[in-house]
């Protein structure tokens, strides 16, 4: 018996490699809305909006508070059955929906912390030449909380683009539904395993060399 | 003309501005002086609305409002007609030192990038920094960024530029450059209010000194008067303190 079966794995490679579309999708799906929710509640949050502020900190609590995987099986199959309009709330639909919820709670906080993080005198300086506090927030605040909160989003993405591999306990053959499907035939779980690990680490890998060219440029301003 | 009346500004149960009266004519060069902590830089944040007054009236040409139940509106008009330069310069720290200049013209008064950019060029110019347009806040020195500042201010055209300490947060060998684009616009009679503490510069530069202390304008004068037979002893008092002893500041 041989100890690592590598033509198996480099066969196995481009099957996996054609459900990557599906796991990149919702990772990118769930990414862009969490940015969008994120942003809204940092914004909830800094402006300390009455009500909403209260009813931010209650869903960063919840989402942050509780495993992905129990959020998860409450979309898909707790969900439907309180909401009968909900009946079929696919698989990867719920995914996405767990994804978005359970980042945004994190992420909210990092954009928080960068906003405040820019210097005030940003601020009084772009008040006292006249601007709206619409035009300071575009020009010259978010720019610069961008650069601050850019890191520890990356590492966000990076963690859902993992968190995607739950998704098959919902029934959706992603890259880790189509690797487990493909081992239960073969019985080469080692083999399979390892192979999708890999796949997953490149793709991460990937990603962190994009996050430091994009860190690089991002700080082009602050360099002396 | 701007006209400050009756100007107040309380800190929780700190009265910082006890009733400023001060009126600046057109092109003409105030120096405000006083012992840290009287309310100068307060009285100059009050101006720009970066500290909300809690009473007076302030009348900016044409526009005349009670400071302290100012409109947004009538906020951002006084803001957009007053220009500050910062102690610490606060330039935007993403941008060049030429958008420094042309971010108010575009995104305030709403011109073409180009001809903001061309008009930041022309600033960049007459403050001699024209080989940095494209140089990032944080690669230039304290004074070649609080030269910007002062281009940034002078972009807008206001009707009066106030100066925060401009010069207190650089190392000595910057101080000078500074003060000599200050004097410039002086000579161009560009209308200034500046909190300093560069007696120097008070003496040659002002039209008119103003001795500030516990949040109130105790005497002001042309400094070939206050500098050399002020009134009021607090005055005399601070200018013994300021002011080296063998009256180097004698007119002359």
């Amino acid at each position: 018996m041989k100890l690592l079966d590598l033509d198996y794995m480099l066969g196995l490679v481009p099957i996996l490699l054609s459900y990557l579309p599906l796991t990149l999708g919702m990772a990118l799906a769930g990414m862009v809305l969490a940015l969008a929710l994120a942003s809204l509640l940092a914004v909830v949050r800094v402006l300390k909006i009455p009500v909403l502020n209260g009813l931010t900190l209650w869903f960063i609590s919840f989402f942050r508070g509780t495993p992905l995987l129990v959020q998860l099986f409450l979309f898909y199959y707790g969900l439907p059955q309180a909401l009968s309009f909900l009946t079929a709330i696919d698989g990867i639909t719920a995914t996405i929906m767990g994804l978005t919820l359970h980042f945004s709670a994190y992420m909210a906080e990092s954009i928080r912390a960068a906003i405040v993080g820019v210097d005030r005198s940003q601020t009084e300086a772009a008040l006292s030449i006249g601007m709206t506090n619409g035009q300071l927030m575009r020009r010259i605040v978010l720019p610069q909380a961008t650069r601050i909160a850019v890191p520890t989003l990356m590492n966000y993405f990076i963690d859902m683009i993992k968190a995607t591999s739950l998704a098959f306990t919902l029934g959706v053959t992603e890259l880790m539904g189509a690797t487990q499907k493909e081992a239960a035939g073969s019985f080469l779980y080692f083999e399979a395993f390892i192979t999708v690990a890999l796949i997953y680490w490149a793709i991460v890998e990937a990603l962190a060399w994009l996050q430091r060219r994009l860190e690089y440029r991002l700080n082009e301003a602050y360099r002396r | 003309m701007i006209k400050i009346e009756q100007l107040s500004k309380r800190f929780g149960d700190t009265r910082v501005l006890d009733g400023i009266d001060l009126n600046i004519e057109q092109g003409e060069i105030i120096v405000v002086i006083g012992p840290s902590g009287t309310g100068k830089s307060t009285l100059l944040r009050c101006l720009n609305f970066l500290e909300r007054p809690d009473g007076g009236r302030l009348t900016l040409g044409s526009l005349s409002l009670d400071l302290a139940s100012a409109s947004k509106s009538s906020i951002l008009e006084v803001r957009r007609r007053t220009a500050f330069v910062f102690q610490n310069y606060a330039l935007f720290a993403n941008k060049t030192a030429l958008e420094n200049i042309a971010e108010g013209l575009i995104v305030v008064n709403r011109w073409p990038k180009a001809k903001a950019h061309a008009r930041a060029r022309e600033i960049l110019e007459r403050i001699g920094m024209a080989d940095k347009a494209d140089a990032y806040p944080a690669s230039l020195s304290g004074g070649q960024q609080q030269r910007v500042g002062i281009g940034r201010a002078m972009a807008a055209q206001a009707e009066v530029i106030l100066f925060d300490e401009p010069t207190s947060s650089l190392d000595p060998e910057w101080v000078d450059e500074v003060l000599a684009l200050m004097k410039q616009l002086a000579q161009e009679r560009q209308t200034m209010l500046v909190v300093t503490h560069e007696m120097a510069f008070a003496r040659d530069v002002a039209d008119r000194v103003v001795f500030m202390e516990g949040g109130r304008i105790i005497e002001q004068g042309p400094p070939s008067v206050l500098f050399t037979s002020p009134q009021d002893p607090r005055t005399r008092d601070f200018l013994r303190k300021v002011l080296p002893a063998d009256d180097a500041l004698s007119p002359g």
